[in-house]
């Protein structure tokens, strides 16, 4: 038995490597997820280690909201008194205060600021560098308006020593020149990819801190003979719970332990978009074996007849598709790999040459890979070979065994399964499901997938034939068109499979395009604003502010009605963390967004006064005169407002709006927006000309009109849409390997109908197109279930998110057309093996009976 | 018999397969006219080359030396293309089994070949053709819903509807019963009488070829001997010489 069903596998082997290959794919995904995590979480581990090897102890300022469990902990930063307090405690040889603080961005040779692509941009104190950084060029900074940086930095913003360039920091545009460039230990330029702009130490203190006299750590070192452990023991004891103590070691792994985190929900990302890939090669791989099975029925048949029992039959199929898998897998996992190493170095050369570890294969890439790529051609195997099991040995005897079953079964389970999942949607959708929301979404989803797969066969014939009428004025095209139809389960699950990858991609299309008309409906019909001064959402560290001192010159500009600028925090009112903002000018803001007041005054704010929305009132059972303890990142100790306004529910802004008097104590006392109206009459273009002259010395916003800004949101929704687009391709392109793995299986079959065909007259050409339309339908029958259930997924998920603010449910019309023309596009490329393939077909052995 | 004036002619015509020690020759110098309106029979025992014949005839398979001619044309020579369109105007196929499309109906597939030629058909031909098969009422039908003489007939009307020069017909009654079987040769005969149909037609069956004029027999790849007129027991009679002369050699 065995020895059979081996030498059968050989046989079919074209049929199996195609299915073998959307498992490679699937595999490659999942173990390069895993390696790259791995390469990667080890070279932060590595980085780590380095930065922290020469730190016996560091006192640290707790940030003073940090998001977590201790949120109520509030420091300050490290006051030169505390340095000299640590300086006293017995085992510390010397105690150094250090600046350290990212959100220090250096504007290039260009212009521009330098970007980063997630490696922080340190601003620090020069004397801590000393410690690791090697001066490679110049001096250190001794005045004032001298820094040093480091050489990836100086590479990338392709400036020199003897260069004055501006840096922005906690404040507006200052002038700098370039005494010195330095890298580290082992030729490194940069450690993992970060910037670093050293400045004299009251500078640094007073650009990252917001005064002089103050630190944000302190480094310890240990008096010979006591243990960086012991040492900290009696800091800590010390200082008492306000700081952080740790030592090198502690600190190392707390970051790595961050970094871990951060790669892990990559990593979960990843495996998501992996699992949407093996979900669509379980249909290829069903398909496969139901074929394989098909076609060898009488052998299976004649086994049975010569005494094998059903379990032997399983067994076979079972075996094959063991096998198949087992290759599969390891050539996968080694694809995986090279994958994995590959998309490191991308990551590498992205974050500004992040030194990475040498590449491994974690156990979890190898087990996953075995895990994955065996069970689920063994579960795709599973169906077939239970059918394969209940073939009778008669039919060995028999010509012909494969009549069509009926459909009623597989559409009632079909209806009940997608029935299922459309409830556990709406349950996850509407906050239902317990706690287990996103999993009744996910659950919910497959199960319609499934669902829609089943009840596909229903509607195969009739569709593809309805799709097929575009191609019907041709014979060759109606020919294409009736084989289309000819098969409902094989056609249903191929097209099923590339229904999943548009399905996805629409859905998410349709959420993302419902809200951006949303926003946009808002914009439009609320905000009474002509000029909006924004930057891109930064990609690290500090938001992108501009200097305040614009918004007042542009509100003295003819023809500028108002103008108020916005600065944004996080804080803790009353025991919460929330988002916060203080306008310039707070009384031009009601009319800017339509606000209105449902208590108190919204219009003016005293030194101590504060407003906000109702919902958020209502949920805090707050009231006009009620206390408010807000712990502002920068004040020492928390200020007492009193709440004066409530303004009504708004889509444009929420939340507590503070007197701009209390700006000094944000993290950052800059403004991130600005919003400017023009006079009646005046020219928007030519204020906008203005203000954008004033924005010199901020190079990270721009100013622009309503629609400018909107499109600037939206481009971060582009690019998740991208993203998403590039993540499903894979599942996209293993549906294309089944309907190549379809197509080639119909033009074998019908191998005599071909060589009819041919006999009378119908020329390779033609051939070619019965087979390309043949292909183009089931893509198209495809793409159009997917647009269906995805557009139905995305409207469940905006009626949803109706009460979030995406009121407007809005289809992407044009999108979803581009998937099915691409779809159609796709099925000519499928195509062309299997016509190809049918062209040459042979009249002569196709027409010869046995 | 003279040769101007052949529907089909086949001149010296050798087909080997394979090369050297191992090479089979089906046919060994096959010189052959098929006199037009004419209903001829190939037979002769397996692998005696008749199919091979057929085929190259047919334009089905390329010959090894020789020349093939249909009508006036040379088909030797002719490219993959130029044999398609050849077959699809002047050449009507009536195979053994599977000679339908499973998705279009009767009517559908006698019409195939003008569809494919982008042909408009002549309507009064067609059902002239329909009524001759005796399939009016069952044009709608698709080929599982007929019967297997009723198929081979949908095929013939097929062969006919295009008013080849030749219809080539290879075993058109092997898979079926003698009534059926009878039907589909009447039909072939009475093409042959009433419409000027020039018919060639492979098979093994005595009964079958009395139905033609002229019947060839093929032994060891060369024309052995013919016979006009024939009938069933003349036929059975020349098989049995040929076999005798076959198990002496």
């Amino acid at each position: 038995m065995i020895r059979a069903t081996l030498r059968g596998l050989l046989s079919r082997k074209l049929r199996l490597v195609l299915s073998a290959l959307s498992v490679v794919l699937g595999v490659m995904f999942v173990s390069g997820a895993f390696v790259l995590t791995d390469t990667l979480s080890r070279s932060f581990d590595q980085l780590f280690s380095t930065v922290f090897s020469n730190t016996d102890v560091q006192v640290s300022a707790v940030q003073k909201l940090s998001q977590g469990g201790d949120s109520e902990r509030v420091t300050t930063t490290i006051p030169e008194s505390t340095v000299d307090t640590i300086r006293g405690v017995a085992g510390a040889a010397h105690a150094d205060g250090m600046v350290f603080a990212d959100g220090a961005r250096l504007i290039g040779a260009n212009g521009k600021v330098v970007s980063s692509a997630g490696p922080p941009r340190f601003g620090a104190d020069w004397p801590s560098q000393v410690d690791q950084a090697q001066l490679r060029e110049g001096r250190a900074p001794t005045a004032d308006n001298e820094i040093a940086i480091n050489a990836g930095l100086a590479r990338a913003g392709a400036v020199h020593v003897g260069d004055t360039v501006g840096v922005l920091t906690l404040e507006p545009r200052k002038n700098f020149t370039i005494v010195g460039v330095f890298g580290y230990a082992g030729g490194r330029d940069s450690q993992g990819g970060a910037q670093v702009i050293a400045f004299t130490k009251p500078v640094a203190q007073q650009l990252m801190l917001g005064q002089t006299g103050v630190y944000s750590a302190v480094s310890v070192k240990a008096a010979d003979g006591v243990s960086p452990d012991a040492l900290r023991d009696r800091v800590a004891a010390k200082l008492g719970s306000a700081y952080d103590v740790k030592t090198g070691k502690q600190l190392a792994d707390q970051n790595a332990a961050a970094a871990h985190t951060a790669l892990s929900f990559f990593n979960n990302i990843l495996i998501g978009f992996a699992a949407v890939a093996l979900f669509v090669a379980v249909f290829l791989i069903l398909n496969t074996f139901s074929i394989i099975v098909a076609n060898r029925t009488r052998e299976l048949a004649l086994m049975r007849a010569m005494g094998a029992n059903r379990r032997q039959v399983i067994g076979s199929v079972l075996l094959e598709a063991g096998v198949t898998g087992l290759v599969a897998s390891v050539l996968g996992l080694a694809a995986g790999i090279g994958v994995g190493a590959l998309l490191a170095k991308v990551f590498s050369s992205f974050a500004g040459g992040f030194q990475l570890a040498g590449l491994t294969v974690p156990p979890a890439a190898w087990i996953s890979a075995l895990a994955v790529g065996l069970g689920v051609t063994m579960l795709a195997a599973l169906i077939p070979a239970l059918r394969a099991s209940r073939i009778p040995p008669v039919a060995a005897m028999r010509e012909s065994s494969t009549q069509d079953r009926p459909l009623t079964r597989i559409t009632v389970i079909g209806t009940i399964v997608f029935a299922l999942g459309a409830t556990a949607l709406g349950l996850g959708l509407t906050d239902n499901a317990g706690g287990n929301g996103l999993w009744a979404i996910l659950g919910g989803v497959l199960l319609a997938f499934v669902g829609t797969a089943l009840l596909t066969p229903l509607v195969a014939r009739p569709v593809s034939a309805a799709i097929g009428r575009l191609f019907a004025w041709s014979v060759p095209g109606n020919l294409g068109r009736l084989n289309a139809g000819r098969n409902p389960r094989r056609t249903a699950i191929t097209a099923a499979a590339l229904m999943v990858g548009i399905a996805l991609i629409t859905g998410v299309n349709t959420v993302l395009t419902s809200a951006k008309t949303s926003i946009t409906k808002v914009a439009n019909e609320q905000a009474h604003v002509d000029l909006i001064i924004s930057g891109d959402p930064a990609m690290s560290g500090m938001p992108a502010t501009y200097d305040k001192s614009v918004i007042d010159q542009a509100s003295r500009m003819d023809g500028v009605q108002s103008a108020s600028a916005l600065y944004e925090d996080m804080a803790i009112v009353n025991g919460d963390h929330t988002f916060l903002g203080a306008f310039s000018d707070q009384s031009v803001v009601a009319g800017m967004f339509s606000l209105t007041a449902a208590a108190g005054d919204i219009n003016q704010l005293g030194d101590r006064q504060a407003i906000v929305d109702a919902p958020y009132a209502k949920d805090h059972n707050l009231t006009v005169g009620s206390p408010l303890t807000v712990q502002l990142a920068r004040s020492n100790d928390p200020v007492q407002l009193t709440l004066t306004g409530i303004y009504n529910k708004s889509d444009l802004i929420n939340g507590f709006m503070l007197p701009a008097t209390l700006v000094p104590d944000f993290t950052v006392a800059q403004p991130a927006l600005g919003f400017i109206q023009v006079k009646p009459g005046a020219s928007v273009s030519a204020i906008k000309s203005k203000v954008d002259g004033l924005l010199a010395n901020s190079p990270e916003v721009t100013v622009g009109d309503r629609s400018d800004y909107l499109n600037q949101q939206s481009a971060a929704a582009d690019q998740v849409l991208l993203m998403v687009q590039i993540l499903l391709a894979l599942a996209i392109l293993i549906a294309v390997l089944g309907v190549i793995n379809t197509l080639a299986l119909s033009v074998l079959e019908r191998t005599r109908e071909l060589g009819l065909l041919r006999a009378i007259g119908l020329s390779r050409a033609q051939t070619m197109r019965m087979v390309t339309v043949e292909a183009v339908v089931i893509s198209a029958f495809g793409a159009l279930l997917g647009l269906v259930v995805g557009s139905g997924l995305g409207t469940a998920v905006v009626r949803a998110l109706k009460d979030q603010g995406i009121t407007e449910l809005s289809l992407p019309w044009t999108q979803m057309i581009t998937y099915l023309v691409l779809a159609g596009v796709v099925g000519v490329f499928a195509a062309v093996l299997p016509a190809i393939r049918a062209a040459r077909t042979n009249v002569l052995q196709a027409i010869a009976y046995e | 018999m003279g040769t101007s004036g052949a529907a089909a002619r086949a001149a010296g015509v050798w087909k080997v397969y394979g090369t050297g020690e191992a090479s089979v020759k089906a046919l060994r110098g096959v010189s052959v006219a098929l006199a037009r309106a004419e209903f001829t029979a190939i037979m002769g025992p397996s692998g005696s080359g008749k199919s091979t014949l057929m085929h190259c005839l047919a334009g089905l398979d390329t010959v090894s030396q020789g020349d093939v001619y249909l009508g006036d044309e040379k088909l030797t020579g002719l490219s993959d293309a130029g044999l398609t369109k050849l077959r699809r105007e002047r050449v009507g196929f009536v195979f053994q089994q599977f000679n339908l499309l499973p998705t279009l109906t009767a009517a559908e597939n006698i019409l195939l070949p003008l569809a494919i030629a982008g042909r408009k058909p002549d309507r009064d031909w067609y059902a002239t053709v329909v009524d001759a098969v005796g399939l009016r009422d069952r044009l709608e039908h698709r080929p599982a819903q007929l019967s297997g003489g009723q198929q081979q007939r949908v095929a013939c009307a097929r062969a006919m509807v295009t008013r080849p020069d030749v219809i080539f017909a290879d075993e058109p009654t092997g898979n079926l019963d003698s009534r059926s079987g009878a039907e589909v040769l009447g039909f072939l005969r009475d093409s042959v009488r009433q419409f000027g149909q020039t018919v060639v037609m492979v098979t093994h069956d005595p009964t079958a070829a009395s139905y033609a004029d002229r019947v060839l027999f093929l032994a060891d790849g060369v024309v052995v001997t013919e016979l006009p007129h024939p009938t069933p027991e003349a036929i059975l009679d020349t098989m049995k010489r040929l076999d005798a002369l076959g198990a002496d050699r």
